[in-house]
């Protein structure tokens, strides 16, 4: 007696909640959805809160924006949980497209990667041509440094110049690594006053707040490219490849290379990415250095 | 707590009182007749139906009203504790508000039926308790231990009220308590439980003069229970050895039997040695003071006659006989003042 | 110093002016929050109350159980129920990954022991007899449990307050399960994330202010209850 009455209640709590949980909130239907796996230097400039209401609005596509890591991303792509990815960490994403989970890559903007520190140089690197010198200064002076430590694009870039330099950080006292976005690990290297490796556009979105420094940049190595990925569709049935394509295809079109063009000029007095769609690869590698002399730190 | 009861029926209007010492299976029983507690084998009949064939067990319980030790009141007003029996039956409005002030002016309370129950001290909450069961309109009333908590004087109160109560209603009512004095006071008939099974049932005067055993006789009083051999019949009474003296009982028991004779300390008096003082009763011993202990308006006299023995005097007599330990006294009791149990 | 004045003046500028994208999120979060604080109510009650009324083989290390989920960190949630509902995930075919739907079942879970568990001290610590006092009282068992949590409304009242604020300050499931999309389930907690590693530390800090005020404002009104139902 005493536990059907339990039971009675028990079920009629279920029942409301289940109610309440399908009754509330109409759930987009999925050919309508767009998942963009991406990395957080895209979303934490503010890029794509200007692209997404454009697309959004000439498409009828609601896009789910899900700001991870490089590596995370194409982790998700890999498992079928995205259905486009705007990424920047070119080795991966090579391998990405090895495999066979994603389709069509195609280039769609860059920036640069630059290295920040407090205005007092602890490693003595202002000034250096060369990242990897920079870096292999940074280790001998033991001066504070912050990694993301998080596999995404920047994260990889950092690694590699490592290997470059012959040096494994990894366990040193004065290499610390955050595992947070880029914006919150400048944050972090601006309040422990050390040096990090950042993309261009997350830091001069920051700027104001930070008190940190260009200390390197210009070196072909530090080239930070984008591109868009369509998740393959013959691994997982369940992506929605339309969606992809016409979002990667807005990334490329004339009118989208455009706002990059401009977007950022009007708050920080430069852009913070520059627009490749159609390029190659191997074309940007010259250009950067040149391109990149100009913007001063105000 | 395993309860064994064979049988137990209690009759319309009549007061019955359940007593024995804590842990005897008092509460058990009362809730097993109340169907809190569904007894493992046997069933319950209410006017001669068995209650889960004739009647739901909810229809049952509708009938009954309980009140326990605690109030358990609800934390909200007196007047809606009183009333919620009745609003859990779904009554009307008016007619719950107007049982219920009627049973708040029964019990002396009407004027607090705006308070907060938290706030009541614990003779009115005790009321409060007692007035929503009365509410109810109970065929049968449970009581459970329900003075335990109060101290004496509102005690005497509320058990005044109650009985008076009881008298104009004439509720059916079931009484549980480990004090002998208030059942005496309230019941009709007693039943002494002890350890889970019912040893006695009866009148106040058969279970306080006519115990049915050893264990009835020390709950009702009985300080002296001591165990003899018939030795010597006369007429109507007889002469049991104990401990090598003889004690004068009434009763026809056969010789060469074993008796268990209980003496009330009540009946026990005592005089001075010395004294040659007639006295009328048949048992006169010369004893030894063991112990004296001060139950506050009267004094406990243990004592050694060959077989122990316990008295009661007045503060007065005890200064008078000046009644110290080690003093030599004598005790008599008459032989009508020995109550005997037949093994 | 500037910048939390900074924050604070803005924090008042948007919500005088109410920020259309400030006020969709504050609403958001109470509508997730709140709904996701009833559903556990539902069945943190109904479960509390049934686990502190019955008498089985076990009770103990279910209460165990109960207790220790009370403290269920929200990004282990996050994480169980992303990968449930991920597409590839036992139940992907529902398609609510990223919805604020997720994010109520999420913080629904995380709730709802808090809720038992408060709902089962607060019916283990009324009077024993106290129920058979109802039953005798010609109370059905249904009648019985609803005065039960009448009489334990007070704690049951700190029950919502604890799994409406647990919930609502909660950022690491909702961001897993949410994913922090803008205008559609972006909440409070997680748009305060956002706007720090943003470097918006004025809009944060308004996000914050906003988000006390809003906790502030539902244990204010609860508060009231309470305090009006404690006896004079």
């Amino acid at each position: 007696m005493k536990r059907r009455i339990g039971q009675k209640i028990f079920l009629s709590g279920v029942v409301v909640s289940f109610l309440f949980i399908t009754g509330v909130f109409s759930v987009q239907a999925r050919e309508k959805t767009v998942i963009l796996a991406t990395t957080t230097s895209t979303q934490d400039s503010g890029l794509l809160d200007v692209l997404l209401p454009i697309f959004e609005k000439e498409t009828g596509y609601f896009v789910k924006t899900i700001a991870v890591g490089s590596g995370q991303a194409m982790a998700m792509g890999e498992k079928g949980e995205a259905d486009v990815l705007l990424v920047h960490s070119p080795e991966a994403e090579k391998k990405f497209m090895a495999e066979g989970y994603g389709i069509n890559r195609r280039l769609v903007m860059h920036n640069d990667f630059i290295i920040v520190g407090p205005p007092g140089d602890p490693g003595k690197i202002k000034g250096a041509k060369s990242c990897v010198e920079s870096f292999k200064k940074i280790a001998s002076a033991k001066a504070l440094f912050f990694s993301r430590g998080d596999h995404s694009g920047t994260d990889v870039k950092e690694k590699a110049i490592w290997e470059a330099a012959g040096i494994n950080p990894e366990g040193e006292k004065w290499y610390r690594e955050t595992g947070l976005g880029m914006g919150q690990t400048l944050n972090v290297a601006a309040e422990k006053k050390g040096i990090t490796l950042t993309d261009r556009g997350t830091y001069l979105a920051l700027k104001k707040n930070l008190g940190l420094d260009i200390l390197v940049e210009g070196d072909a190595v530090l080239l930070n490219i984008y591109h868009v990925i369509e998740v393959s569709p013959g691994k997982w049935p369940r992506v929605n490849s339309a969606g992809a394509k016409a979002f990667a295809g807005f990334m490329v079109s004339k009118e989208t290379q455009g706002v990059i063009k401009t977007f950022g000029v009007d708050k920080f007095g430069s852009p913070l990415f520059f627009p490749d769609a159609g390029k190659k690869d191997e074309e940007l590698g010259e250009k950067i250095i040149t391109k990149f002399q100009a913007p001063k730190s105000k | 707590m395993l309860l064994q009861v064979p049988s137990l029926s209690i009759q319309e209007e009549e007061i019955f009182s359940l007593i024995g010492p804590n842990g005897a299976g008092k509460t058990t029983l009362l809730q097993a007749l109340s169907h809190l507690l569904k007894p493992f084998q046997g069933e319950i009949l209410f006017r001669g139906s068995r209650v889960e064939t004739n009647h739901s067990v909810l229809g049952y319980r509708r009938k009954l009203a309980m009140v326990f030790q605690e109030p358990l009141l609800f934390d909200t007003t007196v007047l809606n504790n009183v009333a919620s029996g009745l609003k859990i039956r779904g009554m009307k409005r008016d007619e719950i508000y107007d049982r219920a002030m009627e049973q708040l002016e029964r019990f002396g309370i009407g004027h607090l039926n705006g308070r907060s129950a938290k706030t009541l001290s614990g003779g009115e909450a005790q009321r409060t308790s007692l007035a929503r069961a009365f509410a109810l309109r109970p065929e049968i009333l449970l009581l459970d231990e329900p003075f335990s908590s109060l101290d004496p004087p509102t005690r005497d109160s509320l058990m005044e009220d109650l009985e008076h109560i009881l008298q104009q209603t004439r509720t059916t009512t079931i009484f549980a308590t480990h004090d002998r004095l208030e059942a005496l006071r309230l019941s009709d008939r007693i039943a002494l439980m002890n350890k889970g099974r019912i040893l006695q049932i009866g009148s106040p005067e058969e279970v306080t003069n006519h115990p049915a055993n050893e264990v009835v006789a020390s709950f009702m009083g009985v300080e002296a229970i001591l165990t003899g051999k018939v030795i010597k019949r006369n007429g109507g009474t007889f002469i049991a050895s104990v401990k090598g003296q003889e004690i004068e009982a009434v009763g026809d028991i056969p010789l060469g039997e074993t008796v268990v004779l209980c003496i009330r300390p009540e009946n026990v008096a005592l005089s001075i040695l010395s004294s040659r003082e007639g006295t009328s009763a048949r048992n006169v011993f010369p004893g030894k003071i063991l112990k004296v202990t001060s139950l506050g308006l009267y004094q406990k006299v243990q004592l050694d006659c060959g077989f122990p023995l316990v008295a009661y005097v007045t503060n007065h007599s005890l200064e008078e006989l000046s009644l110290v330990e080690g003093k030599d006294v004598r005790a008599s009791f008459k032989a009508t003042a020995v109550m005997v149990i037949r093994k | 110093m500037d910048l939390i004045l900074e924050g604070i003046k803005k924090a008042f500028w948007l919500l005088i002016t109410f920020d259309p994208e400030v006020m969709g999120i504050t609403l958001l979060s109470l509508e997730v929050s709140g709904i996701a604080t009833l559903v556990s109510l539902l069945i943190g009650i109904s479960t509390g109350v049934t686990v502190a009324l019955s008498r089985f083989i076990g009770k103990r290390m279910v209460v165990s159980l109960i207790n220790t989920g009370m403290g269920l960190p929200p990004v282990v949630v996050g994480l169980f129920v992303t990968l449930f509902l991920w597409r590839n995930g036992p139940l992907g075919f529902l398609e609510i990954l990223y919805t604020p739907t997720a994010m109520v079942i999420a913080q629904t879970i995380i709730a709802t022991p808090i809720v038992m568990g408060i709902t089962l001290a607060a019916i283990q610590q009324l009077p024993q007899k106290l129920r058979l006092q109802i039953l005798s009282l010609g109370a059905t068992r249904l009648q019985m449990v609803w005065i039960l949590i009448k009489e334990a409304k007070l704690p049951l009242l700190a029950a919502v307050m604890a799994g409406f604020g647990g919930v609502i300050s909660e950022v690491g499931a909702s961001i897993m399960v949410g994913g922090n999309i803008k205008g559609y389930s972006r909440v409070l907690t997680t748009a305060t994330v956002l706007e720090t590693s943003r470097g918006n530390f004025d809009v944060a800090i308004a996000l914050g202010i906003i988000l006390l005020l809003l906790a502030y404002l539902v244990n204010l009104i609860l508060t009231q209850i309470q305090q009006r139902e404690r006896p004079r």
